[in-house]
């Protein structure tokens, strides 16, 4: 049970791992993405990505700004113009 | 014939020029090193847009209602030439690469009646380029001053021309930029930036994807984001690019102050030779004639 999770900036790929949950700042609000998520593709506001390792894990927050996300068959990409840890 | 001192002169100032252009070889060795990395990470993000847009540029065609990105100013008189040129010289024939195939496509959109003019990126493009087309310079933008070309320059660029593109101040955009090959290898590239040219049609999945907001919005923000990406990547090109190219004018140049040491050298040794000659044959003639 993991959802593959990748965080793009146009200077490189920051994150690529598998997870179980990333909770995601959409335009028109927040969305959770788990495994098995069905198409999905949002604008993003600039705001905190929270990822979750594992079920019950604290998230950990990745702050991102001017971005889009995207859900497919290979899991979720996020692209983000700024990308803070 | 040149003097002993005169020659040993000569030497020591040859020998100083390699030093700096071994010193500059080097240094662009390391830092291409660094600018392919860079380009090297870089291509994830382009690639992923690219496959987004070309799906939903797909959806939304070419209608009325598509953004003013996408489907242009409806002219096609007024073309301008975005030249990314390096601000650095000691670089081979890289920048004057560029400017020729700069100057050719503005011939060919001038043969066809277009209304040409130019923006300049990197400080080398624009004498060159002011001494055919003085009037033509639209703006430059300065990226002398940024010691690590990033993502902000390319924002700078990409706002700055979108801005006047929807002032209506030109109908189409052409980013001229080196591509890099290998060190040997720049080639200058043309590739059409404003409006965004249609891309070819992604393949296109089964599954039923939902948008959030809606197509049409996503496609809006997802457009200047692309042109910003496009720069970003000519701009790493053109990194790349200009330390490929000093790497290897500078290490023809070490290799040549190399050959000029020895041919400097023999020349000097043997004149040093034919002094001491002259001067045995003196003192052997003095003793002679005593």
């Amino acid at each position: 049970m993991a959802l593959h999770f990748e965080l793009v900036t146009p200077a490189k790929l920051v994150r690529s791992e598998d997870v179980f949950m990333v909770v995601v700042p959409g335009a028109e609000g927040e969305f959770g993405v788990l495994e098995g998520h069905a198409p999905f593709m949002s604008t993003i506001r600039d705001g905190e990505v929270q990822v979750i390792k594992s079920e019950g894990a604290a998230p950990e927050v990745i702050t991102v700004k001017g971005g889009f996300a995207e859900v497919g068959d290979n899991g979720l990409t996020v692209l983000a113009e700024h990308v803070e840890a | 014939m040149a003097s002993l001192k005169e020659l040993k002169d000569r030497i020591g100032s040859v020998k100083s020029t390699q030093k700096i252009t071994k010193a500059k070889q080097m240094v662009a060795a390391a830092k291409l090193r660094k600018a392919q990395a860079a380009a090297e990470s870089a291509r994830p993000y382009a690639e992923r847009l690219a496959s987004v847009m070309g799906s939903l540029a797909g959806k939304v065609g070419k209608s009325d209602s598509a953004p003013l990105l996408l489907r242009g100013t409806g002219g096609d008189t007024k073309h301008l030439l975005v030249v990314v040129n390096t601000d650095k010289g000691l670089c081979g024939g890289l920048n004057s690469n560029i400017v020729k195939e700069a100057k050719l496509q503005a011939k060919a959109l001038a043969a066809e009646g277009k209304d040409v003019s130019f923006y300049l990126i990197g400080k080398k493009g624009l004498a060159p380029i002011k001494r055919d087309y003085a009037d033509a310079i639209n703006d430059r933008f300065d990226t002398s001053a940024v010691k690590n070309i990033g993502f902000t320059e390319a924002e700078g660029i990409a706002d700055d021309l979108v801005a006047k593109f929807e002032k209506g101040e030109f109908d189409v955009a052409h980013l001229v930029y080196p591509t890099f090959k290998s060190a040997l290898a720049q080639d200058p590239t043309t590739v059409q930036l404003l409006p965004v040219p249609a891309p070819q049609l992604a393949e296109t999945s089964e599954a039923v994807v939902e948008y959030e907001p809606g197509e049409e919005e996503i496609l809006e923000e997802l457009l200047p984001r692309y042109v910003k990406t496009q720069l970003f990547g000519a701009l790493l090109e053109r990194e790349a690019s200009e330390h490929g190219a000093s790497m290897t004018a500078m290490d023809n140049a070490t290799r040549n102050a190399g050959d000029l040491i020895d041919k400097l050298t023999i020349q000097y040794n043997r004149s040093r030779q034919a002094a001491i000659t002259t001067e045995l044959i003196e003192i052997i003639a003095g003793a002679e004639a005593l």
